[in-house]
């Protein structure tokens, strides 16, 4: 098997133990990465005369005795973190020509560890979207099967771990778009705690939601990678003081009288019968280790989707007031006064449903309204976070489907963006709460991965880390792969 | 709530959207889903709940207040669309 579509962690051992420089690598990688592109248009760009040069760089590095962490290691950034000196889209024709003055933190993170990013992966434009249908640039499409959606936001990163055309990759989560994706293409994906990774950097969708985290094959190189990528960072003005620690530390630590919380609400008709009843045997196997399941109540979840649409899209039309064409980004054609350029600079340059979420937001923030919306989703998300906080005194973890359905077709929902939002309906509560949730594979149901979502209690990340461990050392959904054709 | 037309044409203008006379009633009718979904919260009593801004209940950090950036002017300039001078170009706001 070639080395391009092993879990990071093997390409770690194999660039330090010398069986492959990181040239041979990294050029290996882009090669399948380039060619599979064709198909599932995971990527928006790529940077491989960079790569190159950076693989040469490390394999000096380690010649001469260096030991950082992902040394010579290929990945992906989903094209929302700034990269300096290319071009970073967002998913927007707004930003098609837009390069990045400076590096996010977390690129400049996992730089300083090491890795060397291959390119830039697809995404819903401004990270709107859990299909990846709203790209500026296209679809992405599954590689489980290439007439359904691989999820979103982050459905490039995601598709392009399940494909091999990268061991890891970056990602963003404001409502489900790690986790979601990481679902519907049998990957793993974390989205940490709230300020756990640095913003700073990251193109800005709802500031008080929005996080980073990586997306791979399993658990462990999740560890490996949230390791690289979580700090202090004194830019963002809302970084955890936590910054980062071992997140391998727990993984092998067993699961033997691990309450896990299973809430009601998660469990209900609007589940698919087979997602149910995949979840339920998942946790089976984590029972017969000796977990303890539990069954619990989180009684305002049902709200956290209404709640999340307004919080989010309110954020959002704040965030995104900066596009108006006068410092950067696209510009319209012969504007004939300064309102005209910003009104058709940002119709022309944004998306139908980025335009949708900047209405709702306008509106839900316009003095009238302000309180019958914004402040009551507030209230509701108050309402949210202490039931999590309830729970955890009960349980160690919690535990659920990760979406009410496998994958979609594409085109299956564009029409009706309720029934689009309604794919986050087990997702969102985690950012509401800022509570840290991974999705791991699960099985499968007609040949489609099914995730598994695990909810952990706030900078838990190591523990939840190692059950996720755990799972893929009884169970082997994680390393199964779609068939490619190159 | 239910969002006329209207409401559609002035909450656009707010954002500083254009939209075409033509559109607004199928905007209006996408939207108004949306706010079908939203107008759910209305069903609960939050009456003396404390709204929650930042999900870890921190407030956000300080720094002293000194200059520690590097002057990126080049950087910065060279994504403008128009310019002149090293100063943003925009149409012509004052006769």
């Amino acid at each position: 098997m070639s080395l391009s579509t092993q879990t990071l962690k093997s390409q770690l051992q194999a660039l330090s133990s010398k069986s492959v420089s990181s040239v041979e690598l990294v050029q290996e990688q882009i090669t399948r990465a380039k060619a599979l592109n064709a198909d599932n248009n995971a990527f928006i760009s790529f940077n491989a005369d960079g790569a190159i040069e950076q693989a040469k760089q490390a394999d000096q590095a380690r010649a001469d005795g260096s030991t950082q962490p992902l040394l010579g290691a290929p990945i992906a950034h989903k094209d929302l973190f700034c990269t300096q000196g290319q071009v970073t889209t967002c998913g927007s024709k707004i930003l098609q020509n837009f390069v990045a003055p400076y590096n996010a933190t977390v690129v400049e993170n996992l730089t300083q560890a090491g890795a060397i990013s291959i390119g830039k992966t697809n995404m819903d434009e401004f990270a709107m979207g859990s299909s990846n249908e709203n790209s500026a640039f296209g679809a992405v499409k599954n590689p489980w099967d290439l007439d359904r959606v691989p999820g979103g936001s982050s459905g490039g990163s995601a598709a392009a771990v399940a494909a091999g055309m990268v061991a890891a990759a970056t990602a963003t989560d404001t409502g489900g778009s790690i986790r979601q994706p990481a679902a519907f293409t049998g990957t793993s994906g974390i989205k940490p705690t709230y300020g756990r990774c640095s913003r700073y950097g990251m193109i800005a969708y709802a500031s008080s939601l929005d996080q980073a985290g990586p997306i791979a094959q399993t658990a462990e190189d999740l560890a490996i990678m949230l390791g690289a990528m979580a700090s202090h960072d004194p830019k963002d003005s809302t970084s955890a003081t936590e910054g980062t620690e071992d997140f391998t530390r727990d993984l092998g630590r067993s699961v033997e009288g691990l309450r896990i919380g299973l809430p009601r609400q998660f469990f209900t008709e609007q589940l698919d019968d087979a997602v149910a009843s995949t979840t339920h045997q998942a946790l089976a196997e984590l029972e017969k280790r000796g977990a303890v399941l539990v069954d619990i109540d989180l009684a305002n979840i049902d709200l956290s989707l209404p709640a999340y649409y307004v919080i989010a899209p309110a954020e959002a039309s704040a965030n995104l007031s900066r596009f108006d064409g006068v410092r950067f980004g696209y510009r319209c054609e012969n504007p004939k006064d300064l309102n005209d350029l910003y009104e058709r600079s940002r119709s022309e340059g944004f998306g139908e449903e980025v335009k949708r979420r900047i209405l709702v937001g306008t509106y839900a923030l316009s003095a009238s309204f302000f309180d019958a919306y914004y402040v009551k989703a507030q209230q509701i998300r108050r309402l949210i976070k202490n039931d999590f906080v309830a729970a955890f005194e009960q349980v160690d973890l919690i535990a659920g489907p990760t979406t009410p359905t496998p994958a979609f077709k594409l085109g299956e929902k564009t029409d009706d963006p309720s029934d689009m939002y309604l794919q986050d309906v087990y997702t969102i509560s985690a950012n509401l709460a800022g509570i840290p949730g991974l999705s791991i594979p699960a099985g499968q149901v007609a040949g489609m991965p099914v995730g598994l979502q695990l909810l952990g209690n706030y900078f838990d990340e190591a523990r939840m880390l190692g059950v996720a461990h755990q799972f893929q050392q009884i169970t082997d959904w994680h390393s199964r792969r779609p068939e490619v054709s190159l | 709530m239910t969002l006329s037309t209207d409401q559609v044409r002035h909450v656009a203008r707010l954002a500083r959207l254009a939209v075409d006379d033509t559109d607004v009633p199928n905007i209006a009718q996408k939207l108004n889903g949306v706010m079908e979904l939203l107008d759910t919260m209305q069903a609960l009593d939050t009456q003396g709940i404390e709204p929650l801004t930042n999900p870890l209940d921190r407030t956000q950090i300080l720094r002293p207040d000194e200059v520690t950036e590097v002057d990126q002017r080049a950087h910065l300039m060279a994504n403008a669309p128009a310019q002149k001078d090293g100063l943003f170009l925009v149409p012509k706001v004052i006769d």
